[in-house]
């Protein structure tokens, strides 16, 4: 039996993409096996750690639990849509200053959540960026080098 | 310039924060399959068949893979003891064992024959905890004779098992302690703690990528031992080692759960049965079913006099080390070598022991086995000032090693000035989170024994420009050795970090390195890169030496270049000079060998490792619920060579505690792992951590490696659950060490306690009533 097939059309990154998938393809199979997109990571497959937080028009989604035909029509933004060319996202030169990461494995997910908690609230306080950033584990750390280096993205950014 | 003390960006920042960076699950060969394993659902049972055709026939399906297929090689595998197979053979040993692995096209189709596999099982009597485990006429784990696997020098002496104690460790000093303890003016304090199951939780699971092209092997694998793994991927499938070559890109988390073979085996034997590359990336509830921390029951009896001098202590340790040993006979020995803590014990005696039991194999964990003991010891430590009368830090100082003095006759002097660690982990200010109600503040201090014989190589090639290339094995964990050693070389060198690169760990190219493991890499991988570095200097002032007709001694090199009086060359001269050509390289080689000798651990320490904390929390008196209101820790590192790093080890060390000591555990029901994933197993999160988190940095230029460096990135680890239950007893009067401290327990510990004192009061009333 053939797996039924459907139309995708979406936006990622800005760029036009139309795929034919499969019902069942989650949006993380599609960015990281379809599209070649790595930098979003697959960690524990329950949207409890963060790591593979994507942006779906502007809000921050677990893609390891994503269906992908939801996205049709709408706009996927990716770790690797953040920095203009080779210059950083405030955002992430605020992590490269800071220590915001170690493994790196967590980091292209805390940097989209911190992307879409700068869009909504440009100036958090540090409650407000534990709150928000809930989501997200990272097990190098401490959180510490994280909150830092997002209070000094918000300065940036609002500088910027 | 080489950023020494200030530190430099991380060079591998940019390409983590842009998603540029590779770990293994993003690489992909042409033609490469997938791989799915299923596993037992059982403790322990018999395996009475296996039908495989109807996964066979799903589509996309290449092969399925049980033991009976892996033909013509020695199919076992282990650190200590090659007592683990690649695929259960017969029998399964825990839930989760890997029994039968699925080759297909996809994923998806590897998952769908996964789950049309179908395994008979006759359930066996498991032993699932250390009681029942040592218990007399106990199911043995394991009945074979067990091969020692021979990687370790320590481990020369491995007997084997006896009942399910895989292995056992004794130290003796002074007198009996019993003796001792049953002298007038001793008084005895007996404590026994336990430290659950608790999982590594990397955030990158487990992953390898394996190639096997008729007889040459190539595997891509998050691993901290590139070189181990390559050893036992020889010694499986009968190959040189020049022929096996494993390749480690960044490595999504470790903390000790990537140290030696895990499912590299597997992928291999996969591959090899497929003429196929394949890939393996376990799951997140896989790696919980991949490797643990040993779980821990201490038991320590401290003999002191009523002034705090400690004048004897015994100290029993029980590892619980699951169903495969892999390196637990090490821990098991290496951690209770150390089990008397920074203190002078004349009178000493240690027992430790690993256990088999039918859970998940316990592998190395940041710490290395110490947390557990320091729980044991440090509860203990402010248990007995309370009882003396005396300031818990006064007890301590009393008892601390002095530096230069030996925690034992053979072994390296203490390198580290432990009571002004203790004073920095007491400083600052704590008045303003203790002075509201039921908050506490516990302390802890610790020693680790960086132990046993370790070898690091290193290689610099100096380009014809001036620039270098440093090839070391030591693997980027996270913890920032791909900009720490590029450092080294660069001060060495005198030359910019950023014209040093330092290549991905690659055995057919990167020089042997024992293991990215036990805080070692900046002290001894950094001392074998400086060393490299040197020699090329060495090569550069003969060259310089020759053209200026003078003895190499005199030539001096500074900021990139050489001279002598007026005359001056830069490197890229120099290089043209020896050549008579744009071209060539200065190749420099550098070694650390650590020194074997007759002692306990069979080599000197290289350093050591020390850990002091101290953590002020709050306890809910009605729901017993902790809250950690500020922590500060010392990270005792001789020289930070990248302050920035330094803290980044020591909080994150820190942090992991903290969930060791509070939440995590893995549970487990009818032989089952009932927690195994991350929504039923809580790890720290960013709520979790107090806003006053400070880690203090100690330099005092004495550690063995470049500038006087020593370790770091283990020793928070060591007291981090101690200093919670020590402020937890503080804050609550009870003495808890059974993690993890869960409200529960510590709600009905309170009650006890508060029972008591209401007990007391009405008996003293009743007393004074009577008086009247």
């Amino acid at each position: 039996m053939k797996a039924p097939r459907l139309e995708l059309h979406m936006r990622v990154n800005g760029r036009a993409v139309a795929l034919e998938i499969e019902p069942r393809e989650l949006l993380i199979d599609v960015l990281r096996n379809r599209l070649g997109l790595t930098g979003t990571k697959k960690s524990c497959d329950v949207e409890v750690c963060g790591a593979c937080t994507v942006l779906v028009d502007g809000k921050t989604v677990s893609s390891c639990t994503y269906l992908a035909f939801e996205c049709e029509g709408r706009d996927v933004q990716t770790i690797e849509g953040l920095a203009d060319g080779e210059t950083l996202h405030p955002i992430q030169q605020a992590f490269v200053d800071h220590q915001g990461l170690q493994c790196g494995f967590c980091t292209p997910g805390m940097i989209m959540a911190t992307k879409a908690l700068l869009d909504e609230n440009p100036d958090p306080s540090v409650p407000e960026i534990k709150a928000y950033m809930r989501g997200n584990i990272c097990r190098c750390t401490g959180y510490h080098a994280i909150v830092t280096s997002i209070q000094h993205a918000a300065r940036e950014t609002a500088r910027s | 310039m080489h950023g020494i003390g200030e530190g430099v960006p991380r060079k591998d920042a940019w390409e983590k924060v842009t998603g540029q960076a590779e770990y293994v699950s993003d690489l992909a060969l042409p033609g490469m399959l997938s791989a799915r394993i299923v596993r037992s659902p059982y403790a322990h049972a018999w395996i009475r068949g296996i039908k495989t055709d109807a996964a066979r026939s799903v589509a996309g399906v290449v092969a399925v893979v049980t033991a009976d297929d892996l033909v013509g090689i020695d199919p076992f595998y282990g650190a200590a003891f090659k007592d683990q197979p690649i695929l259960a053979m017969g029998r399964v040993r825990y839930e989760g064992e890997p029994v039968v692995a699925v080759v297909a096209s996809d994923e998806w189709a590897a998952e769908a024959g996964a789950q049309a596999v179908e395994v008979d099982y006759e359930p066996l009597p498991a032993v699932l905890s250390l009681d029942a485990a040592l218990a007399p006429g106990a199911v043995l784990v394991h009945e074979e004779q067990l091969r020692p696997a021979g990687h370790f020098h320590d481990l020369s002496d491995l007997a084997g098992r006896q009942g399910n104690i895989v292995h056992d460790f004794h130290f003796r000093r002074g007198q009996e302690p019993d003796a001792i303890f049953a002298r007038p003016g001793v008084t005895v304090f007996e404590d026994t703690v336990t430290y659950p199951m608790v999982h590594h939780a990397a955030l990158e699971p487990y992953a390898c990528l394996a190639d096997w092209q008729g007889g040459e092997l190539t595997v891509h694998t998050s691993t901290q031992t590139p070189f181990t793994v390559r050893q036992e991927l020889a010694e499986i499938f009968s190959l040189a080692l020049s022929r096996v070559r494993v390749v480690v890109p960044y490595v999504g988390g470790a903390f000790g759960g990537k140290c030696y073979t895990k499912i590299e085996p597997l992928a291999v034997a996969l591959s090899r049965h497929c003429g196929a590359p394949v890939q393996l990336c376990l799951s997140s509830a896989e790696a919980f079913r991949t490797a643990r921390k040993p779980s821990a029951r201490v038991r320590v009896r401290t003999g002191v006099r009523s002034d705090g001098t400690i004048v004897a202590r015994h100290v029993e340790v029980h590892y619980v080390l699951g169903a495969y040993a892999d390196v637990g006979p090490r821990v098991t020995q290496k951690a209770g070598y150390v089990a008397l803590g920074p203190y002078r014990v004349p009178n000493a005696r240690i027992d430790a022991y690993g256990v088999y039991t039918n859970t998940v194999p316990a592998v190395a964990f940041r710490g290395y086995g110490v947390p557990q003991l320091v729980l044991g010891y440090e509860l203990q430590t402010e248990r007995m000032a309370d009882a003396l009368g005396l300031d818990p830090q006064e007890l301590r100082r009393r008892n601390l090693l002095r530096p230069g003095e030996r925690y034992s006759p053979d072994d390296a002097p203490v390198d580290a000035n432990l009571k002004q660690d203790l004073e920095q982990a007491a400083g600052a200010d704590w008045a303003a989170v203790l002075d509201e109600p039921h908050t506490g503040r516990g302390i802890a201090i610790s020693l680790k024994s960086t132990g046993a014989p370790f070898v690091s190589h290193a290689v610099v090639r100096l380009r014809a420009d001036g620039s270098a290339t440093l090839l070391a094995s030591t693997v980027e964990i996270g913890q920032g050795a791909r900009t720490v050693l590029p450092q080294i070389v660069s001060t060495a060198l005198d030359i910019p970090v950023d014209q040093v690169r330092m290549l991905e760990p690659d055995t057919a190219v990167t020089p042997y390195d024992q293991a990215t493991s036990s805080s070692r890499s900046t002290t001894l991988s950094g001392l074998a890169c400086q060393r490299a570095a040197n020699d090329v200097k060495e090569q550069l002032r003969e060259i310089a030496g020759r053209a200026w007709g003078i003895d190499p001694t005199q030539v001096t090199v500074a900021a990139g270049g050489l001279a002598h009086g007026e005359r001056t060359m830069t490197y890229a001269e120099a290089v043209r000079a020896k050549f008579g050509m744009n071209g060539g390289e200065i190749v420099g080689k550098g070694s650390y060998v650590g020194e074997v000798g007759d002692m306990p651990l069979k080599g000197i320490t290289p350093f050591w490792e020390t850990g002091a904390a101290s953590v002020a929390v709050r306890v809910d008196p009605e729901t017993g619920e902790v809250t950690v209101l500020k922590a500060r820790s010392v990270a005792d590192v001789g020289k930070a060579i990248h302050p920035d790093l330094v803290r980044g080890q020591d909080e994150g060390g820190l942090v992991m505690g903290f969930g060791h000591a509070l939440y995590e555990e893995m549970a487990y029901a009818d032989g089952q792992l009932v927690n195994g994933n991350l929504i039923d197993y809580r790890v720290p999160g960013f709520g979790d951590v107090p806003d006053s988190l400070e880690t203090v940095i100690v330099e005092n230029q004495d550690g063995p490696g470049p500038m006087g460096a020593k370790g770091v990135g283990e020793g928070s680890t060591t007291v981090a659950a101690a200093a919670i239950a020590a402020a937890v007893y503080r804050a609550t009067g009870v003495v808890l060490g059974d993690l993890p401290l869960t409200p529960e327990k510590i709600w009905r510990a309170m009650l006890g306690v508060k029972a008591r004192e209401t007990l007391r009061e009405a008996v003293q009333e009743e007393v004074g009533r009577i008086g009247s």
